[in-house]
């Protein structure tokens, strides 16, 4: 107990070295960030820790937090909406029934060639019929006022009720995924997962209607309480505090904010693990690592592995898609392009295994640790690599070895989880 | 004439495409396929490694052109290739080492070990990009076609064109070349048949005085060779990315499981669906369909079934409708 406290200590004392050294403002955010990925690797070690499933979609179910939040506090657009989104409506649910026609068409004839027949002929003129609905649909979405909307708009709703539709989404995904690819061999639902996080982003990327794709969506409102930095700085109350404090209004409104959203995200992230500790010490908890520690044998006990399995894999997906949501509305915008596998999928894994997993407090450790690493080797890395090139002549190659300092990240990612791995399986905090 | 020309339209932007493409991902799932066959996981730094043959091949391929060598009118890479098969195995060997060894003894769990090998994915995917960068290159030099779309024209007189780029050419005659030498190896060398046994029943084959560390330093040499090919003839063809290996990763392993994961045969046969369906999917069969329907029936749109951005999307379809309905792939690969 004492170590962990004193490795939690130890974190704090970086983060407020960070302050201390670089700015407040760095400090904070990169504390943001960390909360964020650590409400990720809650999910994960869930999904990991808790049961031994090996998810490498992450990125997958952040998007689509991000998705919710877009299609549910963006800001309306009528006109766009009016032009084909009912459209688009109806042809969401063709596909829907289609597959759901095909799926009970297969359920519920003998096997056989006429079976595989029917199946086909209802899927391919489901695909048609769908395709005829949704193409005319999209196109005039798109085409109102492609230069500032082209989309169908969101429901114009706060922000904070989009992290509870981040996680319905992502809830919903994993059921889907789950349904198919669990209880097949382990390496499947990875390659699964992995196949559908590029899925998901990709859709985002070039569904232009949804959330205007890679033109990005912004101007995504805040979450409640937290105000803007501008309003902040035109507020009396607050410059009479800062003036009181002898504080710059620009530097203290952009903390503040920040802070606002640590106590955000600080309140949610309680909240996850105290529901998990709880789950983790019930009669669930314990079958679910009886489950992971020997499924043949917890199968044996009457246990339905593969049902309990799709639970937790479904639970650990919607706290990544919540996570997700509140990432996007931070960020206060969607930016397809900036989802990437390597940060949201392997760095929330590293974070879980050196952090210990199975453990929720471990996973916090390594998310904060982490996150402090990355984002800290981001703003000293050019710096540094520029004070170890010093000696070397100006050109071409000091300008390779320079630039090179970001990959220099993926290496020595992969270096640490490979010596954690080998030499602390359990990681920094083992589980009890 | 409308038939004729309506078929070479769809030789020249579907089947040439998808057979080049296509022999490119039987190479790479062999690779993955060999490795889940006898060290029995699912090796998730198969693209990276692919990515790192071709850094090595593509840097060889810059010295010799300063110095002035080529091969004529064939790629000067094909001659840089064997210094990247042999930097490659010399890398994976290292870190079979260093890394799987000790988890091999162990006896792991197969989760662990796909842990591990993208802890290993990640170093790789490091050091690429430290040396060569993240940028596209484009490294084919000799002749561009075997047959110009306009050479094509004029000896047959058609409306359209048949091109077949050399690339596509070398990467099927080489594919063919790999394919037939693997499966000798495999089915009459001493070695490729302790591979077998091995692969089939690994107690056995120990009781029967199989050096397991010998047999699998032949897999990673194999499946090193296999991916450095795969990638450098990939890179040829369409150009070199370190973050599209990472990608390829997808249809590779939809093409290995297709197969049937650990039947060399089913790897090749999963490639070519998975190349054939990919690209069958993505393209526009207006002009097709133009010259082989009746003129009142012509479609007016792109008949396109899925824009090329959604490209990974059929080769996870496919991978899904096979592991609900045939888990264990066309060629009965092994399940668990």
């Amino acid at each position: 107990m004492t170590r962990n406290l004193a490795l939690f200590a130890g974190l704090a004392v970086l983060f407020v070295l960070t302050g201390v050294f670089q700015s407040w403002n760095l400090s904070l955010s990169i504390l943001n960030m960390g909360l964020l990925s650590a409400v990720m690797a809650m999910g994960v070690n869930m999904q990991w820790g808790y049961a031994g499933l090996f998810n490498t979609g992450i990125m997958g179910f952040v998007a689509l937090g991000g998705l919710a939040v877009v299609l549910v506090s963006a800001k309306p657009v009528p006109a766009g909406w009016n032009a084909g989104g009912p459209g688009i409506l109806l042809a969401l649910f063709l596909g829907a029934a289609t597959i759901a026609a095909a799926v009970y068409l297969y359920r519920r004839m003998p096997k056989g060639r006429t079976r595989s027949l029917t199946m086909l002929a209802v899927l391919v003129g489901g695909f048609f019929l769908y395709r005829a609905v949704f193409d005319p649909a999209v196109l005039a979405v798109e085409s109102n006022s492609p230069q500032n909307a082209g989309n169908i708009g969101g429901l114009g709703l706060p922000s904070l009720l989009a992290w509870p539709m981040g996680g319905l989404l992502a809830a919903a995904a994993a059921w889907a995924i789950g349904k198919t690819a669990l209880g097949l061999r382990s390496d499947y639902l990875a390659i699964a997962t992995l196949g559908i996080a590029e899925i998901i982003v990709a859709v985002i990327r070039n569904e232009d209607w949804m959330a205007r794709g890679v033109k990005n969506l912004t101007e995504l409102p805040r979450p409640f309480p937290v105000p803007y930095e501008v309003d902040l700085q035109q507020t009396a109350s607050f410059l009479n505090w800062t003036a009181s404090i002898g504080a710059d209004p620009v530097t203290a409104s952009s903390i503040t904010v920040k802070l606002m959203y640590a106590g955000l995200f600080g309140l949610v992230l309680a909240a996850v693990i105290w529901l998990s500790e709880r789950a983790l010490n019930s009669p669930w908890g314990r079958m679910m690592r009886a489950i992971r520690d020997n499924e043949v044998s917890a199968e044996a006990m009457g246990k339905d592995v593969t049902r309990r399995h799709l639970q937790v894999f479904i639970l650990g997906s919607a706290v990544v898609g919540v996570a997700g949501a509140m990432l996007t509305s931070m960020e206060g915008q969607l930016t397809p392009g900036g989802y990437s596998p390597l940060r949201y999928t392997f760095l929330i894994w590293v974070m879980v295994i050196v952090g210990g997993s199975g453990n929720n407090w471990g996973s916090i450790l390594g998310a904060l640790l982490i996150g402090w690493l990355w984002l800290i080797v981001e703003t000293v890395g050019p710096g540094l690599m520029g004070m170890i090139t010093a000696g070397v002549p100006e050109g071409s190659l000091k300008s390779h070895l320079v630039d090179s300092a970001q990959h220099m990240r993926l290496l020595s990612l992969g270096v640490i989880l490979l010596l954690v791995l080998r030499f602390s399986p359990r990681g920094l905090i083992p589980e009890k | 004439m409308d038939f004729l020309n309506g078929l070479v339209t769809f030789l020249n932007f579907v089947f040439v495409p998808a057979l080049a493409y296509g022999s490119q991902l039987a190479l790479g799932a062999l690779g993955v396929t060999l490795i889940y066959g006898i060290l029995r996981f699912s090796n998730f730094a198969h693209g990276d490694t692919m990515a790192f043959g071709t850094m090595v091949t593509i840097l060889f391929t810059w010295w010799f052109q300063s110095m002035g060598i080529n091969f004529g009118v064939l790629p000067t890479a094909l001659l840089a290739l064997p210094f990247g098969i042999a930097a490659t195995a010399a890398f994976v060997l290292a870190t079979d080492r260093v890394v799987y060894r000790f988890y091999r003894r162990q006896k792991a769990a197969p989760t662990i070990l796909v842990i591990v090998s993208l802890g290993v994915m990640f170093v790789m995917n490091g050091v690429v990009r430290l040396i060569i960068g993240v940028d596209d290159q484009n490294f084919a030099d000799g002749a561009r076609f075997v047959i110009s779309a306009g050479d094509f024209k004029t000896m047959t007189g058609l409306a359209e064109g048949l091109a077949i780029k050399s690339t596509q050419a070398i990467t099927v005659i080489t594919a063919v070349i790999v394919v037939a030498f693997l499966f000798w190896f495999l089915q009459k060398t001493r070695t490729g048949k302790s591979m077998r046994a091995f692969a089939d029943n690994e107690d056995l084959a120990l009781l029967s005085g199989i050096n397991p560390d010998r047999v699998v330093q032949v897999t990673w040499i194999l499946a090193a060779a296999l991916a450095a090919i795969a990638g450098v003839l990939y890179g040829l063809d369409k150009s070199f990315k370190p973050f599209t290996y990472y990608l390829l990763l997808l249809p590779i392993f939809a093409a290995a499981i297709v197969g049937g994961l650990g039947s060399p045969l089913g790897a090749i046969t999963g490639g070519y669906v998975i190349a054939f369906s990919e690209v069958t999917v993505t393209y526009a069969w207006k002009k097709v369909l133009g010259y082989w329907l009746p003129p009142d029936l012509a479609p007016d749109n792109l008949v396109q079934l899925l824009s090329t951005d959604y490209k990974f999307a059929v080769s996870f379809t496919i991978l899904i409708i096979v592991l609900l309905f045939l888990p264990t792939g066309l060629f009965k690969g092994k399940s668990v």
